[in-house]
């Protein structure tokens, strides 16, 4: 798996919806006759990969959000899971 | 009242059948096949507030069928509707109907995605696969699929009359530009139960689909991606027949009968509520139709104490009704169900020499297509 620069603007794949569902208390993503359920720290990255953001700007975001430092590796990791599932796409 | 004292999360899947109209009339419907003595449709209103109160409940993913859901001449008001409310709006449509105004205006309402169903008859197979009419509506509305940047899904029903045909299929879904394919093997509810001993495939017809459908994947790659859904009667063990009864699946039929599952309406015992009636809010969560298969302590043995309860929730409650006359079994496809032979009788009977099934083969048992006079008359019958 290859490493995403810090420098990418990831946004939402193709086909695929992220919300808010408040009756669920989470993020999910839509797709044709499918949804997936993201877990809290995925739903915090993906609701951050707009495609004008860079991926260094949603890292730093969510340091200050959450009082956390060093979660770049973690950020990258997902990133290229969610990149993987065609979740999330980098734009040209 | 039922009382289920478990958790009920809410109906993520809302599937409304706006109509049991459709200019199609296949074998392999699984409508009820007595929809002729169903009441009126669902007014535009009602649908509506259908789609809000389901919404506040959580429900996200919506499914537009039928009968063929563009029938009806407010199928883009209630898109615009649903997607206001934020749902994720999937219509599921033969194509007959879809012309570029009605695509247009349906993405300018919002559809998020189309799933065309080759629903290909016996009268129309030899039409469908030598490439004539249908094709050429289908191809028609392929691209009109593809024009307006949906991407391209095709959903076709397999059973003993057209699964020999599955290479001739995948060829013409790839000459349309398919990027999914989903090889459905029929499911033996309403019209296609009726047509059974027609329709179920031997296990070599079965096989050879399997293995064209493997080579085919291998030519083309990543370009299509190809589903391949065995008829659950070759399994030995159930589906998970709706994520169990009441968990995350409602649908509502045209004339506002809220059921837990498609076919559901033909459970004995169980009163159905309707939208014209109750809220959805009290019919998800208070009904005793849709609390009676909600948890476990329905359940007979052996699921009762079977270590997969959890997992298949003991398979499908319309199978076990239709096969063993009490829904409350094991669904019969489990061969752990002491019904499993009603299953193996009915494979062995599909798998002997037989000549080719013809409709017009005046000695054979009738192919019943799903059309409105059959069901007038079949709604007098009790179901078998």
């Amino acid at each position: 798996m290859s490493a995403v620069p810090l420098s990418a603007k990831p946004a939402i794949g193709a086909g695929f919806r992220l919300q808010w569902e408040p009756a669920q208390q989470a993020h999910v993503l839509l797709y044709p006759e499918g949804m997936v359920k993201l877990n809290g720290s995925a739903g915090a990255i993906m609701s951050r990969c707009d495609g004008v953001r860079t991926l260094g700007e949603i890292v730093a975001d969510l340091e200050h959000t959450y009082g956390a430092t060093g979660l770049a590796d973690d950020v990258i990791a997902f990133v290229a899971l969610a990149m993987a599932r065609e979740w999330l796409e980098i734009q040209a | 009242m039922t009382s289920f004292s478990g958790r009920v999360g809410p109906p993520l899947w809302l599937l409304l059948e706006l109509t049991y109209r459709c200019p199609l009339h296949c074998v392999f419907c699984y409508n009820p096949t007595d929809f002729a003595r169903t009441g009126p449709e669902l007014d535009t209103q009602s649908w509506m507030r259908v789609l809000r109160e389901a919404r506040a409940l959580g429900a996200v993913q919506l499914g537009l069928s039928g009968g063929e859901p563009l029938v009806r001449d407010d199928v883009e008001s209630l898109v615009a509707e649903a997607h206001s409310l934020g749902y994720y709006v999937n219509l599921i449509t033969s194509g007959v109907g879809l012309s570029e105004a009605r695509i247009a205006a349906l993405k300018a309402a919002g559809l998020d995605h189309i799933q065309l169903s080759f629903q290909d008859s016996t009268r129309e197979l030899n039409d469908f696969l030598s490439s004539t009419r249908t094709f050429e509506l289908k191809a028609r509305v392929a691209s009109l699929i593809k024009k307006f940047a949906y991407p391209m899904v095709l959903n076709v029903v397999l059973h003993r009359l057209n699964i020999d045909h599955v290479g001739a299929i995948l060829a013409l879904a790839e000459r349309l530009g398919a990027d999914y394919v989903e090889l459905a093997n029929t499911q033996y509810y309403g019209w296609a139960w009726l047509n059974r001993a027609q329709l179920l495939p031997s296990r070599e017809q079965l096989q050879r689909a399997e293995e064209t459908t493997q080579r085919f994947r291998e030519r083309v790659g990543g370009r299509m991606q190809i589903f391949f859904v065995v008829p659950d009667y070759y399994e030995s063990r159930p589906k998970a027949c709706m994520n169990g009864l009441g968990s995350v699946f409602l649908t509502i039929t045209p004339d506002g009968t809220a059921l837990p599952c498609q076919a559901a309406r033909m459970l004995p015992g169980l009163t159905f509520p309707n939208v014209r009636e109750a809220s959805v809010r009290a019919i998800w969560h208070e009904s005793a139709a849709f609390n009676h298969f909600r948890g476990e302590a329905w359940m007979k043995e052996p699921c009762r104490s079977c270590p997969e309860r959890s997992k298949d929730f003991g398979g499908c409650r319309c199978q076990a009704y239709l096969l063993t006359g009490d829904p409350a079994n094991a669904d019969p496809v489990c061969d752990l169900s002491p019904h499993h032979q009603l299953i193996t009788q009915a494979i062995a009977r599909a798998s002997q020499p037989q000549d080719r099934p013809s409709v017009l083969a005046a000695n054979e048992a009738p192919l019943v297509f799903r059309d409105h006079r059959a069901s007038v008359a079949l709604a007098g019958r009790e179901p078998a």
